[in-house]
């Protein structure tokens, strides 16, 4: 791996998502402003306050959800739709799935929207803390109060209620849908195999666990939540179940706020709470450093297709694209 | 505070975040359109769980569904306001649109999950600060609803600030038998007579009532305590009621028919007073107490006076949350003295004189 070169650029704000479109390096922020980075900076005005954002399950375009109620569907060539609109509630939550298929949510209430056009509205008896879509799109999982339910995107089965005590505040499946992993109020994660709904606990996190990235074929869970990655090994039948993670990239009492797996190979980017980024092999620790300290901790990071580079965006504004090769 | 010793560290970059609570007509709404509308210089973002029944006047409302979280350690009084935490976390994002946040909680919500948000949250705890739970108090239906309503004595109970609202509606007896309900149910928090909830801010904002820092500066049980305990007008104290001077104060009077227009006559105060403590007796003395009585515990705060150390230590907490650090050296002209007081149900008020007392040296 030759020096990394940085081109720099800010937002001005939070930074809610930095990542490729097309291969298009596009940055969304709180303010409710996309900007997409060809040989010149275009800014598009999408929505009074972005709360969340995910790219499309085909990396052609971001969804996003604000402040007004709105739902967005937006390319990288700066044009952009609106999905879904409640009023006055903020939309703080969102998934994409395959085949264009959208979800979101704002407190009890939310919606799926199919490629189609086609909206399902969903209620749920508590708020909707996260939402996540099964690898085929079949199911989607909505983090709650006590547990998770699981929905069947197509048809009106009833739901499927996995139940945990507690306030489980996001959601996510395995790449190979096998597992079920929620993040926890109380620094955690808790997990279920769905095959037999065996129960997996995760935790001994000295902070809530904020971001997640699943490794290259699925075999490791990176997450944030302490001064170093923890990686939880998925390779084997039984998943992490008795088995302790591996820590990562641990620089002192630094506190690791962003992960992000490489596309291709078994390596991931770190964000640390203060702007610092590193790119840690996981099979050696081995480290290479990506960026020096910032100005704010990290608020998103995503690699490209082929892993050649990096987005970042920080709580402050400063975000960029770090080349690696 | 003007002390530069200070080792209570000044959260001045924290967004500090008023609640306002009481019962449904009592005039929360009012009482916010003013602090929105008056020419402070300020903006606030308004944090609300009954959007659009009433009109409020703000740029920046989010509107929120409650929703009490229990965490998961075993302890049924740890409990969190979830749609705080999300909202909170939103806000934040987008800081400088706002210099406070306000939140307006329902006429049936209780005061204590919204508190511990503030306690128990990393990030909510990293970026904002609770300034003050301020209580906004019916003077013409509080009595009936004391009856009929164990969240309206909560609220009064949880109360730095209680704004006795609607006071042109009762005559002069009825406002002495008010203050004495107050008084008995909460004597630590400051009462303002108000009518249409009209108040200078100062009052009720930037109180730092949950600072360290200024823990028991306003508290207006102890300065009347410590000024040789004279009642002023409006300070009239329960059958509870705790004050030193109780042996020869006359307990009949107003005091008389308390326990039939309170609900839940069990809710109380209890307050010590010592000399110097043992650090090494009423750290764990304290530990223990909010372990076992945490879930009748609803406010505790205090100053200690420990053997040998020039610093005050204060402490306060909420239900098993407890924070602790030292806060100034002792003036030369103070008293080296440990008050406590405990506001909560049931509390067992011989147990924590007895076992408060063996903490002395």
């Amino acid at each position: 791996m030759t020096m990394p070169t940085i081109a720099n650029l800010d937002t001005g704000t939070f930074t809610e998502w930095a990542g490729f479109l097309d291969g298009i390096p596009v940055f969304a922020d709180a303010q409710g402003f996309i900007r997409v980075i060809e040989k010149n900076e275009r800014r598009f005005d999408i929505h009074n306050g972005i709360l969340c954002a995910k790219p499309a399950f085909d990396g052609k375009s971001l969804l996003s959800g604000g402040e007004d109620g709105k739902i967005c569907r937006t390319s990288a060539d700066g044009s952009s739709e609106i999905l879904y609109q409640t009023a006055t509630r903020w939309m703080d939550k969102i998934a994409t799935g395959p085949d264009g298929a959208v979800a979101c949510g704002s407190g009890r209430k939310g919606a799926i929207i199919l490629s189609s056009g086609e909206v399902r509205e969903i209620e749920v008896e508590r708020s909707i803390e996260g939402l996540a879509f099964a690898p085929k799109g079949m199911r989607l999982a909505i983090a709650r109060y006590d547990g998770v339910e699981l929905l069947w995107v197509n048809t009106k089965n009833p739901n499927q209620f996995l139940e945990w005590k507690g306030a489980h505040t996001g959601v996510m499946f395995s790449p190979d849908g096998k597992y079920v992993v929620s993040l926890m109020q109380e620094n955690a994660l808790h997990g279920w195999r769905l095959g037999d709904n065996k129960h997996m606990r995760m935790s001994g996190y000295p902070a809530k666990v904020a971001s997640t990235s699943w490794s290259y074929k699925g075999r490791w869970l990176a997450t944030s939540g302490a001064p170093a990655a923890i990686l939880w090994p998925f390779a084997g039948k039984d998943g992490p179940m008795g088995k302790t993670p591996k820590e990562l990239g641990g620089m002192g009492k630094t506190m690791v706020t962003r992960v992000c797996c490489h596309p291709s190979a078994d390596m991931l980017a770190i964000g640390y709470e203060n702007g610092m980024i590193m790119a840690v092999r996981i099979d050696d620790g081995k480290i290479v450093s990506l960026r020096r300290d910032g100005q704010g901790a990290i608020s998103t990071l995503n690699w490209d297709r082929s892993g050649a580079r990096l987005a970042f965006g920080s709580e402050d504004g400063e975000a960029g694209i770090i080349e690696i090769s | 505070m003007n002390d530069t010793t200070s080792h209570v560290s000044q959260s001045v970059d924290k967004i500090p975040v008023t609640v306002l609570t009481g019962y449904l007509g009592a005039g929360k709404t009012t009482l916010l359109n003013r602090i929105l509308t008056q020419d402070h210089g300020r903006k606030y973002a308004v944090i609300v769980n009954e959007f659009g029944e009433i009109g409020i006047d703000n740029d920046l409302i989010v509107d929120s569904d409650e929703e009490i979280y229990e965490m998961n350690n075993g302890c049924v009084c740890c409990t969190v306001r979830g749609d705080l935490i999300r909202v909170l976390q939103g806000l934040m994002k987008r800081k400088g649109r706002f210099d406070a946040i306000v939140i307006e909680t329902t006429g049936l919500a209780d005061p204590a999950p919204v508190a511990q948000t503030f306690f128990m949250d990393e990030d909510v705890q990293a970026k904002t600060r609770l300034d003050a739970v301020v209580t906004l108090v019916d003077a013409k239906h509080v009595v009936a609803r004391l009856k009929d309503s164990p969240e309206a004595e909560d609220q009064i109970a949880f109360a730095d600030v209680i704004l006795l609202n609607k006071i042109d509606l009762v005559d002069d007896d009825e406002k002495s038998a008010l203050h004495s309900v107050l008084n008995h149910i909460n004597p630590h928090a400051i009462i303002h007579e108000t009518s249409k909830a009209e108040i200078s801010l100062e009052k009720i904002l930037g109180r730092g009532a949950f600072d360290l820092g200024r823990i028991l500066e306003d508290d207006p049980y102890f300065l009347t305590n410590v000024h040789d305990h004279h009642h002023h007008h409006d300070h009239q104290c329960g059958p509870d009621c705790s004050h030193e001077s109780h042996a020869h104060h006359d307990q009949t009077g107003t005091h008389g028919n308390l326990n039939t227009i309170i609900h839940d006559p069990t809710i109380g105060t209890v307050s010590l007073r010592a000399g110097e403590l043992d650090p090494n007796r009423f750290l764990p003395w304290i530990e223990k107490i909010t372990q076992i009585d945490g879930p009748n515990i609803l406010r505790l705060k205090g100053i200690v006076a420990f053997k040998d150390d020039p610093d005050r230590f204060v402490v306060q907490g909420i239900h098993m949350i407890l924070e602790g650090d030292h806060q100034r050296a002792w003036r030369t002209d103070e008293e080296r003295s440990s008050r406590l007081v405990f506001i909560g149900r049931d509390l067992d008020r011989e147990k924590l004189e007895r076992t408060f007392a063996a903490c002395a040296i």
